[in-house]
């Protein structure tokens, strides 16, 4: 690990010796500020425009969801999970569904499997929408942001006829998955890939060789491999350092073993390669959509499970590979129908924590930039 | 919902299940060693649902993680978290799940500690262990002793109690901050 991971807390009142002559200033952007994605507040210790240290200050979305999870049941729980990563509400949802499935020793069917696998890279892709458009807002780029959001309100159209929603989905269940997928929903899917390859080249073509964006992101905020893993970042900030990592294949869940689709890197871990890498990822979705909505099996779409949950007494951790990173579940059961403890490990909280690393030394005009390429959301930091 | 303890509301009527899944113990070289070297300091290796943990004296615990991540090649740690078990004399588990990159492979090593019982903070093993001490702080009470900066990191400096304890009542919230602190009224 390098020297620049060290942790030192900001001491605000003790000068740096490092700069000589200079005045240093204590700067609090947010948690009102646009371009902190939510309430994050950050305190900038800057001389000038370097950046010499950031703390960050949250939880002013904390709502509790762990406690709430000790005093509802199992099937209550689920509605909560949409509402931490409020972007990517599906994968938060089969996070959790998929835990207590363990717990309860059963997996879902083939078709609820592929049912599953459709709707969470949708969600995939509209989350990495929202990330791009945001991100290049942040920096500058207008545009984006409008094509971003008018291509994925084709995929909120697929959820809201689905499930009935655009954002808090609850779109599966403990199980399975409660609604079949309606007349159509083959067709809308295949559509949508077919519409969505062209849209994407036309973001490429805004931004991946725009002078402007190259030069605000190239050698931004760089986060070498392992000061990613030890810095527990995972997702596409991992993999733009380089790291080859995905859950869905290190450790495969649902039916992604079946389906073929390559894990994009990078090789600078800069914020110009997490832009390509999460850009890649979007096409590496349509590509699984294709073959998954070609070979939906037909048979049923929930297991055979209790209509009362009542897991057996155990604790069980599983994770799976969110848009954001390694999105975990700790669940301990005690046996009754409410969980004794639900323990959620969200990428983004811990993504959060490389900032400081990343923006040491930079501009703050690169905080801005950083902030955007960590594609957090408030929601799941503060949970 | 008053009470924080989980109230099984229908088992009345259920019908008697067969006998669920047990943790059944996990033996491996890696347990073997570990047990040579330090006794009565590994108190239960288990497996549950293909899922290894293995539960150590809280004495020994920055050694043995200092031992997974450079020996045995965990070096990603995925979670640190707690659980509380109010009946039991040693009221806290605190959690380690840890990840291998080279042999894709996950554990969770659990330490037993009593209430007030401080634990090595695990900072300089793993940066990422910051955040993550600090809300298990928050949030249970538990002191990481050796931590940079060990404060509340999502609930505001002044609240009174660490709400992920089975005793913390949710109407003891409602009353210190909402009708005290804030001056508001709650209507509870």
């Amino acid at each position: 690990m390098s020297d620049s991971t060290k942790l030192d807390y900001l001491d605000l009142d003790v000068k740096d010796k490092t700069f000589l002559d200079t005045t240093e200033m204590v700067l609090n952007m947010g948690p009102q500020h646009p371009s902190t994605h939510g309430v994050l507040r950050v305190i900038l210790k800057l001389d000038g425009e370097k950046v010499l240290g950031t703390e960050c200050i949250i939880g002013y979305l904390h709502r509790g969801v762990e406690k709430i999870g000790e005093n509802r049941t199992y099937t209550m729980f689920n509605p909560y999970t949409d509402r931490m990563d409020y972007v990517a509400a599906v994968s938060n949802g089969l996070g959790y569904c998929e835990t207590v499935e363990k717990l309860l020793n059963v997996e879902a069917p083939a078709r609820a499997q592929y049912i599953r696998v459709i709707l969470t890279e949708l969600c995939r892709i509209s989350s990495h929408q929202v990330w791009l458009g945001t991100h290049a807002l942040d920096i500058g780029a207008l545009t984006p942001l409008f094509y971003a959001f008018r291509d994925r309100e084709e995929i909120l159209k697929i959820f809201e006829k689905y499930c009935g929603a655009r954002l808090t989905t609850h779109a599966f269940r403990i199980g399975g998955c409660i609604y079949e997928t309606y007349e159509g929903f083959e067709e809308d899917v295949k559509k949508f890939c077919t519409f969505f390859l062209p849209k994407l080249d036309e973001y490429e073509e805004l931004l991946t060789t725009n002078r402007i964006w190259v030069t605000r992101t190239k050698n931004v905020g760089i986060l070498k491999p392992e000061d990613c893993i030890a810095l527990g970042v995972t997702g596409p900030v991992l993999r733009a350092s380089g790291v080859k990592w995905d859950l869905r294949r290190a450790q495969p869940y649902e039916c992604y073993k079946d389906l073929d689709f390559e894990i994009p890197t990078g090789v600078n871990g800069d914020t110009y390669d997490r832009y390509l890498v999460r850009v890649a990822e979007m096409r590496q979705s349509v590509r699984i959509l294709q073959q998954a909505v070609d070979s939906i099996p037909a048979g049923p779409i929930m297991a055979k499970v209790p209509k009362v949950i009542k897991p057996p007494v155990g604790e069980v951790y599983h994770s799976i590979e969110a848009p954001k990173g390694e999105l975990g579940y700790f669940i301990v059961s005690d046996g009754s129908t409410q969980p004794y403890r639900v323990r959620v490990r969200p990428p983004s909280f811990v993504n959060l924590q490389a900032l400081d690393v990343m923006v040491r030394g930079m501009l703050v005009a690169d905080v801005v930039a950083v902030i955007g390429t960590l594609d957090i959301v408030l929601g799941e930091v503060d949970r | 919902m008053a009470s924080s303890s989980p109230s099984p509301k229908t088992s009345a009527a259920a019908p008697p299940k067969p006998e669920g899944p047990k943790p059944e113990p996990w033996e491996s070289e890696l347990v073997t060693s570990l047990k040579q070297q330090y006794g009565s300091g590994i108190v239960e290796a288990l497996r549950y649902m293909g899922q290894k943990y293995v539960t150590v004296d809280s004495s020994i615990l920055p050694e043995i993680l200092l031992r997974m991540r450079d020996a045995e090649g965990f070096d990603y740690c995925v979670d640190i978290t707690a659980v509380h078990y109010p009946k039991r004399e040693q009221q806290f588990d605190v959690v380690y799940v840890l990840y291998s990159f080279p042999h894709n492979e996950r554990i969770r090593v659990k330490a037993r500690i009593h209430d007030g019982e401080h634990v090595q903070s695990a900072v300089a093993i793993w940066p990422t262990a910051d955040w993550l001490e600090r809300e298990v702080f928050d949030m249970f009470g538990i002191v990481f002793e050796g931590h940079p900066g060990l404060k509340r990191i999502l609930l505001p400096e002044d609240w009174k109690g660490h709400p992920l304890r089975k005793d913390y009542d949710i109407l003891q919230q409602d009353k210190e901050w909402v009708q005290i602190n804030l001056g508001i009224e709650s209507g509870q």
